[in-house]
């Protein structure tokens, strides 16, 4: 503990427990991170308990991963920090985990503060746990799994960054990322009910509504933030006819539990959607345009709720997915005079595409929406990350990190020649945002929500009527 | 001298490398863990396999991107792999040695291809630790223990060739080899080289995580 803090009389900031308070989350609110790090520099390392943690999870996968690797560089290339920081060797995947993880396992948890502050470091501001380097090493050695797994042990030591420590705290006391209530949440919906019915006469966010088809949840950024979006979501539902709705408890797909490595949050925090779906008897469920929403809920999910199948209570569909079938069953007429006329690019997200397989349904989407639709290249499972992935965007320290690592993103979409990118991901969206914002390339982004909406046919019963 | 190494000692050295090579395979297996790994290994079996054989397929052939991008090296490093195997499996010298200790044989290559195999492992040994001692990337990863390894899979080749010419002290240079092929054969299970296995075990199991659950399901599996 630090000395300062001691000497203040003020609780530590950093503890090896997750916050689970809201007294505890208030304090790292206000501190924005400066004493936060401060004890982070002298907080003591628990090696007992982090090599026990060792020999309880760190198994023959990765053992042999760390064991195998050929030190032959081929890794170097594919990942986006060692091209945008100049091929610098200290960016090559395999030595960021060597030297991390690497040692952490042949010391058997025997390091100290410093080691631990260089592996918070490396996991978080050297790696956005994109995954792209493991489709590359001939020994099918994928770093980014194993960097979420430093995170986790880092976590569990209380080396976390200041963002990620307060991510998992919301989500232990909202399940949410945000602080947003259920009553929160509920009240939002009613709200964008108000602002919309006049335009969509009949427009409903039906909440809780049992049996529905599709149950649909969302990122807490969309009601915190963004409430249009949870709107254009109801109203593309409601023009399709479909029987859907949302949750009050459960509502939120995301997890910034995972991105910070806080694995029990991580359970925590997707039984509860998949209470959600049991409560409400749904046929499937549809999540937001956010691409760790969906890794979370679907893809890793099950996991951390000890489902064996490997899957979610009902079948778990990305927002993209159920565009290309509302698209292609006709459920949502898109006016092909409205098509938009200008270059446009996509970006592949590596949470749904690299991770889930979903490359050809985005560009089908694009074929009903763009005229001139030019991938990046690479493109799909090979493309790369944004560059604010696994929860980077939001981390302070790492932001110069970041903002070189946005130039790999940055020259892919120059290349294309388009100036408008379509992103169905909040975190691409971020980093492309804030790309313009740092680099002024002069480029439009968006959603494919707004963009739908604004192409989408309104069947005659659904238009409002006109005053007599 | 010659009959101890070539009789029991080499009969040692088989049983260290089969039961290590075994153990070893166990111990991966055994520490799978669908839910650490997150995979579901078994209820998803088929899956699984799918995602395996996609796997094995196109890093067992050239058909990768890390080939694409890198030719040169990829076409070295499949080179030295296929010829370091074939020379020794089938090479008659080999063959017959192992007829007449325990009467199993199989088919053999001609000596004069086996002699340029030879050449082509120990000259592609040579680009490796070339690489390794100049480019930057490769340096930054070197540890002592990569060039032990490669000396310990190149001695075999450099012992035997200079053996087989006769070039010098036949019998000596012979011992010499066979030493050499004999702490190959023990060191296998417990060094680096133990890629010799583990690699079908790592792409199997990246195989199966990729068919499984990173997209195997949904849309064209991903291959890798
Ligand atoms: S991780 Fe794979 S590609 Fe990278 S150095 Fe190791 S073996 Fe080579
Ligand atoms: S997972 Fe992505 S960011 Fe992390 S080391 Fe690999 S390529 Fe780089």
């Amino acid at each position: 503990m630090a000395e300062e803090a001691k000497s203040q009389d003020l609780p530590p900031l950093v503890t090896r427990k997750p916050v689970k308070t809201k007294e505890e989350l208030d304090l790292l609110l206000a501190d924005r991170g400066v004493r936060y790090y401060k004890e982070l520099e002298v907080f003591p390392v628990d090696t007992a308990a982090l090599k026990k943690t060792l020999d309880a999870t760190c198994k023959s996968r990765i053992r042999t991963w760390l064991e195998i690797c050929a030190h032959c560089s081929l890794c170097a290339d594919t990942c986006f920090f060692y091209l945008a920081n100049d091929n610098d060797p200290k960016q090559i995947p395999s030595y960021k985990i060597k030297s991390t993880l690497g040692e952490l396992v042949k010391r058997k948890g025997d390091v100290d503060t410093q080691f631990m502050i260089n592996c918070m470091d490396t996991a978080w501001g050297k790696c956005t746990c994109c995954n792209r380097c493991g489709m590359y090493c001939p020994h099918g050695i994928d770093m980014g799994v194993m960097f979420g797994y430093l995170r986790g042990l880092c976590f569990s030591q209380g080396f976390v960054p200041h963002e990620m420590k307060i991510g998992s705290g919301m989500h232990w006391i909202y399940n949410a990322q945000m602080d947003v209530t259920v009553e929160d949440y509920v009240d939002t919906c009613k709200w964008m009910v108000e602002e919309n019915e006049e335009y969509y006469p009949g427009l409903e966010i039906p909440v809780d509504k049992v049996g529905a088809d599709i149950m649909y949840v969302v990122n807490a950024r969309e009601p915190k933030h963004y409430p249009q979006d949870l709107a254009e979501a109801a109203i593309l539902f409601h023009l399709a006819g479909e029987s859907w709705t949302v949750p009050s408890k459960g509502w939120e797909g995301t997890s910034l539990a995972m991105f910070a490595g806080d694995w029990a949050c991580c359970k925590q925090q997707v039984e509860n959607v998949y209470a959600a779906m049991e409560r409400l008897k749904v046929k499937r469920y549809v999540g937001t345009e956010c691409g760790h929403q969906h890794r979370a809920t679907i893809t890793e999910g099950p996991y951390w709720a000890g489902r064996k199948s490997g899957d979610p209570p009902v079948p778990g569909l990305h927002y993209v997915e159920w565009v290309l079938e509302a698209l292609e069953t006709g459920k949502l007429k898109l006016d092909p005079a409205k098509k938009i006329k200008e270059p446009v690019t996509l970006q592949d997200p590596c949470n749904y595409i690299r991770n889930h397989g979903l490359t050809d349904v985005t560009r089908k989407i694009m074929s009903y929406i763009a005229e001139d639709f030019r991938e990046m290249s690479p493109n799909r499972e090979h493309n790369f990350c944004c560059g604010g992935g696994g929860g980077m965007n939001g981390i302070g320290r790492y932001r110069k990190e970041r903002n070189i690592g946005l130039k790999v993103k940055r020259d892919q979409i120059l290349a294309t020649g388009a100036k408008f990118v379509v992103s169905a991901c909040h975190n691409c969206w971020d980093a492309i945002r804030d790309l313009e914002e740092v680099y002024k390339i002069g480029i439009k982004w968006s959603f494919l929500k707004p963009i739908l909406l604004d192409m989408v046919i309104v069947p005659d019963h659904l238009k409002p009527k006109e005053e007599e | 001298m010659y009959e101890f190494i070539s009789g029991p000692l080499a009969l040692i050295s088989f049983a260290i490398f089969f039961v290590g090579i075994i153990t070893r395979i166990v111990w991966y297996v055994k520490g799978l863990d669908w839910r650490l790994d997150r995979v579901a290994y078994t209820e998803k079996l088929g899956a699984g396999i799918t995602g395996a054989a996609r796997s094995l397929f196109h890093w067992l052939l050239p058909f990768n991107r890390t080939t694409a991008n890198h030719p040169v090296f990829m076409a070295v490093t499949y080179l030295f792999h296929i010829c370091l195997v074939i020379a020794s499996i089938f090479l008659v010298a080999h063959v017959v040695l192992i007829e007449e200790s325990w009467s199993i044989s199989w088919i053999t290559i001609p000596d004069y291809i086996a002699d340029y195999m030879t050449l082509a492992v120990i000259a592609a040994g040579i680009f490796f630790l070339i690489r390794r001692l100049t480019d930057p990337n490769v340096k930054i990863l070197t540890t002592a223990s990569d060039y032990i390894v490669l000396a310990i899979a190149l001695a075999p080749f450099i012992t035997g060739y200079i053996a087989y010419h006769q070039w010098m002290d036949y019998k000596f240079w012979l011992i010499v080899h066979i030493l050499c092929g004999e702490i190959m054969l023990i060191a296998i299970p417990f060094t680096k080289l133990s890629h010799f296995f583990l690699f079908f075990c790592s792409r199997i199991q990246l195989g199966m995580d990729y068919g499984i659950k990173r997209g195997g399901a949904k849309g064209r599996g991903i291959a890798w």
